[in-house]
């Protein structure tokens, strides 16, 4: 047997227990074969139940064990990192929980904080960088680190009650869809809430649109004096959550 | 080039002692970490890698490379480790003579290569490349294995001893997994450590098992058992200037515990080698 044929004859017992090809490798490879697809296994479920935490202590241990399962049938590693491995968990939970849709937010959030805690470096301005900027031709430009998902529910509450320990709140639709955010400040991970027109203008300002247009589209949605004092709100909130890395000022 | 020579004592850095080994002199004269857990785009790992390096030389020991898989490595994952490589400078550059990635897929974990002429020509060739991305000699650490494909052209020692002689690479030599491996597959630990090529070994790893169902498993869990022991001390005189680490990757006990199993391992060094001297 060449060496590429025994690595599929492997490969394919670890991922659904080929007896066929385990008999290839051996008569006497039976135990040695149950040792490795242990540890495959064993690894991966130890790596989302550490990058789950949270979605595991919202679904109960058994529950998320059965997820954990399914993903593991449904979606080998890839990757030279197991870091990787979470990325895709989310979506299994969103296919298993159709109804529950806070059970897929509280894991985006999980593994969007984890991703963000090895994320890039870039240091953030303060407010004291803002003083010359000519805001006519600014455009901002976003920690590398900056995560946006879909929010329906109230799951970031959800998580924050978790991971403090403290009684959960009841699951709520949100009265109108928002995001959450997630990036990392310094050196610590962060996230917030928030509703659609922070939203949708943090994805025109990472998009590239400058600052005046981004007013505009603020003036546009809410009005010339709410829009405009939101445009001014979010600029302050961002700085001081430490998300602009830098405003480039174009002619 | 070959890889460099350091006789010391050291320990594997773990989550658990960060803020020991960055608050106080912690007394090991190097410091292992896993590359991985390290090859990350930022943030606190790396700040802490950074830390670590100010105060103590650093040997990076790699899970992922796969340096027997079929297909070839993966340039990607190399181009990371150069990278670390390079900011770190470390003493030395090492990972497994086993395989984790075939065709998109990976294992995550360490599986056993057949000791066939065809897979030490595979072997040669990816470490060729990996030594030639890192610009740098590597070293390669025996595997604990669970299979003992058949038939083999070659004994393990000798797959490494021929290895080792193409590629110009150094052997981390793992005298636990050496154990485990000898009992499960029933050779004879001595006939191995005395074959294996000793002016290769720049670093010896020190660590336990654990006896399961079948088969003894390489754990990590547990202090370095007198049969560990008694092959380290078997095999230290026969080597030069070597570098000797205690790795524990569970249930990781305090610093002071593996401190005290490093003493250990000063004393048996140190005895062993006033002895051949």
């Amino acid at each position: 047997m060449s060496l590429y044929a025994l690595q599929r004859d492997m490969r394919a017992w670890l991922i659904a227990e080929d007896d066929v090809a385990a008999g290839r490798l051996g008569a006497d490879a039976a135990p040695g074969l149950r040792v490795y697809q242990n540890n495959y296994r064993a690894q991966l479920v130890a790596c989302l139940e550490e990058s789950f935490a949270r979605t595991r202590d919202w679904i109960g241990g058994e529950a998320f064990h059965q997820a954990v399962i399914a993903h593991i049938d449904r979606v080998p590693p890839s990757s030279w990192t197991l870091d990787a491995y979470p990325r895709d968990f989310p979506a299994t939970l969103a296919t298993r929980y159709p109804d529950d849709p806070e059970i897929a937010e509280l894991a985006w959030i999980d593994v969007a904080l984890g991703e963000a805690f090895v994320g890039p470096d870039a240091l953030a301005l303060t407010v004291e960088d803002l003083g010359d900027v000519d805001w006519d031709r600014a455009t901002l430009r976003f920690t590398p680190t900056l995560d946006i998902a879909e929010l329906t529910t109230n799951a970031p509450a959800i998580w924050s009650a978790l991971a403090a320990g403290q009684e959960p709140p009841a699951v709520e639709p949100l009265p109108e869809a928002g995001a959450t955010l997630v990036w990392r400040q310094g050196l610590a991970a962060q996230f917030r809430a928030v509703d659609q027109y922070e939203r949708r203008a943090l994805l025109l300002a990472r998009a590239g649109m400058s600052f005046p247009d981004l007013c505009a589209a603020m003036v546009g949605a809410l009005g010339e004096e709410a829009g405009i004092a939101r445009a001014g709100a979010l600029l302050g909130q961002w700085v001081r959550d430490g998300m602009i890395v830098a405003i480039e000022e174009k002619a | 080039m070959p890889p460099v020579s350091f006789a010391g004592f050291g320990l594997g850095l773990r989550k658990q002692h960060y803020a020991e080994f960055l608050e106080c002199r912690v007394a090991v004269d190097f410091v292992e970490v896993i590359s991985e857990n390290f090859m990350v785009d930022g943030g606190r790992p790396r700040q802490i890698l950074r830390d670590v390096r100010e105060r103590y030389p650093v040997a990076l020991h790699g899970v992922s490379m796969s340096i027997g898989s079929a297909d070839g490595l993966d340039g990607v994952y190399l181009a990371r480790l150069r990278a670390l490589v390079d900011e770190v400078e470390p003493l030395f550059v090492s990972d497994h003579l086993s395989w984790s990635r075939i065709e998109g897929f990976n294992s995550h974990d360490l599986l056993p290569l057949p000791y066939t002429n065809e897979a030490l020509d595979l072997v040669c060739a990816n470490i060729d490349r990996a030594q030639d991305v890192l610009g740098r000699a590597m070293l390669i650490e025996n595997p604990s294995s669970y299979i003992d494909f058949a038939p083999a052209d070659m004994t393990e020692w000798q797959f490494l001893d021929r290895m080792c002689a193409k590629t110009g690479c150094g052997l981390l030599l793992d005298v636990n997994n050496v154990f485990v491996s000898a009992t499960n597959h029933g050779f004879d630990p001595i006939e191995y450590l005395d074959g294996v090529p000793h002016d290769r070994v720049r670093q010896i790893h020190l660590a336990g098992h654990s006896q399961g169902r079948e088969l003894l498993i390489d754990t990590h869990d547990k202090p370095v058992p007198a049969s560990v022991w008694d092959l380290y001390a078997h095999v230290l005189p026969r080597l030069g200037p070597v570098a000797t680490m205690i790795e524990r990757d569970d249930d990781i006990p305090p610093l002071d515990e593996l401190l005290a199993e490093l003493a250990t391992a000063r004393r048996v060094g140190g005895q062993m080698l006033a002895h051949a001297a």
